[in-house]
């Protein structure tokens, strides 16, 4: 089953190893790993800005970049010599240090997160035990970074960003948290590899993915929402929302390290990408049995892909969002809804029969879900506005 | 006691020492996480994989950035309170200070001929940890539980309070 296409990667490493004297093998491995995940993910990162260009241009009506090589498909490198090249200012009040420290260990942190995503059969970095709890730690240290970056620059703005983005991640890391908790709880393991592969069996054709059970789906909607404000996206964006505080906590960079924000934001995309597509979508595994043959890496950056166009069709919808919506939907849903989803899990681990506990867990969460939505709505009243100015 | 040891000890150390000498209060604060980052280190070198996530997670993810909410929105940071970098009461400090030291380190002294002589160091895994917490130490685990629900409870009554004095 485990065809040489699905291994090449892998098989090409251990090639490389091969000229190495015995005592130097194990490093050049994961030397050659940690290579492969920084030309991977920043060729990914290209990709994604310019998806992102050309498919927004596509919903606002206009054509998006379409000078620099055919269809405007070598944007991205133009940019990159751009960001290179220019000047890099720090401003004369700026803490030099910590202005100069930011980027960088917000570039860390993210990179530092893919060690442990299992990319392919067999392709991960690091294959440990709390993998999962690696990971959110890691997210943990960019919240430091985006707060040194605003706060260095010495710019209220830059401050006002930096404690909006501050405020938003934490608020949303917790129903980001408690909504791996329940793959934990059915799975038994926080090795993301372990996750992978109790999804990777096939019922008939059909996989056994955990997107495909009642919890799995709230819990897969919730990562998704979570995610996005985690990342700092539309409709999540106020941190930079640039009608009102100009870039947010990047506004006093330029240059190359504005680049590097701009780098670890989508690397950050990319990266909770991953880790949903794992928890929640079967990892590397292929979507139909009969598709096996295909590569496993090919269905893992697919997946990631498809997650990146479903970001930008959102950026391309929703309106921002305000910042008391934000927190109320935060404490007021996400929250609840993970907790409740917890109890679901549960009830889906110790009920035996089959048919009783998908019908209770999907009663459940689909009760739960109109519930809170009735409740939530109840006060507000929704009618038609009318606008004196526009009559 | 290895290379590794001593530059991670030396980091942290360094951290604290730069916490509580630095002037500006968000470099202490900044300082205060790279002591915290070298204590997960640590624990990660001792293998201590649960102890040393949980470590970035909840302190330099939670705490340091707790600190830094509490720093800002109570006072300007760049204004140094008091004139030297000595408190009033800084004999009070240090006696506290050493004292909590000696009972640390006398009960880590204490404890280590209570132990057997363990050549080979105990492989603990996150596994492990699980089962145990939800074993063994399900109790504690649970007592725990409702201590954290009655804080939140609490903070939302604190909250809920001041929105309705407000109005």
């Amino acid at each position: 089953m485990i065809g040489k296409a699905d291994q090449i990667f892998v098989l090409l490493q251990h090639w490389i190893m091969g000229f190495f004297p015995p005592a130097w093998q194990a490093v050049v491995g994961i030397l050659l790993g940690v290579v492969a995940i920084l030309i991977v993910f920043p060729t990914l990162f290209a990709l994604s800005v310019l998806l992102e260009r050309k498919g927004l241009g596509r919903m606002q009506n206009r054509y998006g970049p379409n000078r620099v090589g055919p269809c405007g498909i070598l944007q991205p490198v133009a940019d990159a010599v751009k960001a290179l090249i220019k000047e890099d200012i720090v401003p004369f009040k700026a803490d030099a240090l910590v202005h100069f420290i930011a980027p960088l260990v917000l570039v860390v942190a993210v990179f530092m997160g893919f060690a442990v995503l299992p990319v392919g059969r067999n392709m991960v970095l690091v294959d440990m035990d709390a993998s999962l709890l690696f990971f959110f730690a890691m997210g943990a240290s960019t919240e430091l970074a985006v707060f040194m970056a605003g706060w260095s620059s010495h710019n209220k703005y830059s401050l006002l960003g930096a404690m909006r983005a501050v405020a938003q991640m934490i608020s949303y890391e917790v129903p980001l948290l408690m909504t791996t908790v329940v793959v934990v709880m059915i799975s038994g393991s926080l090795s993301l590899v372990k996750i992978v592969e109790a999804q990777n069996h096939f019922s008939g054709i059909f996989p056994h993915w955990y997107v495909f059970t009642p919890w799995g789906l709230a819990g897969f909607v919730l990562f998704l929402i979570a995610s996005m404000a985690e990342t700092n996206r539309s409709p999540f964006d106020l941190p930079e929302g640039e009608s009102e505080i100009i870039a947010g906590y990047f506004t006093e960079y330029s240059g190359f390290k504005f680049a590097l924000f701009f780098l670890g934001e989508y690397v950050g995309m990319l990266g909770i990408a991953g880790l949903g597509t794992t928890l929640f979508l079967g990892g590397w595994a292929a979507p139909f049995a009969f598709l096996n043959w295909v590569p496993s890496w090919f269905w893992f950056f697919a997946k990631i892909m498809l997650w990146i166009c479903f970001f930008i069709w959102m950026r391309g919808t929703m309106p921002r969002l305000r910042q008391d919506q934000l927190m109320n939907f935060a404490w007021k849903f996400m929250l609840p809804m993970t907790l409740i989803n917890l109890m679901v899990a549960a009830l889906w681990r110790f009920v035996d029969e089959a048919w009783l506990r998908w019908a209770v867990c999907w009663i459940i969460v689909i009760g739960a879900y109109v519930a809170m939505g009735r409740m939530g709505m109840r006060r507000k009243r929704i009618a038609p506005r009318r606008y004196r100015y526009a009559e | 006691m290895s290379f590794a040891f001593y530059l991670i000890s030396a980091l942290t150390v360094a951290g604290g020492l730069a916490a509580v000498l630095l002037r500006n209060i968000v470099h202490c604060v900044l300082a205060l996480t790279v002591a915290f980052a070298g204590l997960a280190l640590l624990f990660l070198q001792l293998d201590a994989q649960f102890a040393g996530f949980a470590q970035i997670l909840i302190y330099i993810g939670a705490v340091a950035i707790l600190v830094i909410f509490a720093i800002l929105l109570t006072r300007d940071p760049q204004v140094s309170q008091g004139k030297g970098m000595f408190s009033r009461t800084w004999v009070t400090g240090l006696l506290i200070a050493a004292a909590v030291f000696a009972v640390m380190g006398w009960a880590v002294l204490a404890s280590a001929p209570a132990l057997p002589n363990e050549t080979s160091t105990p492989s603990v895994t996150v596994l492990q940890i699980g089962d145990a917490l939800m074993s063994r130490y399900i109790l504690p685990l649970e007592i725990l539980a409702l201590l954290l629900t009655a804080a939140i409870i609490g903070a939302v009554i604190v909250a809920m309070h001041e929105k309705v004095r407000s109005k």
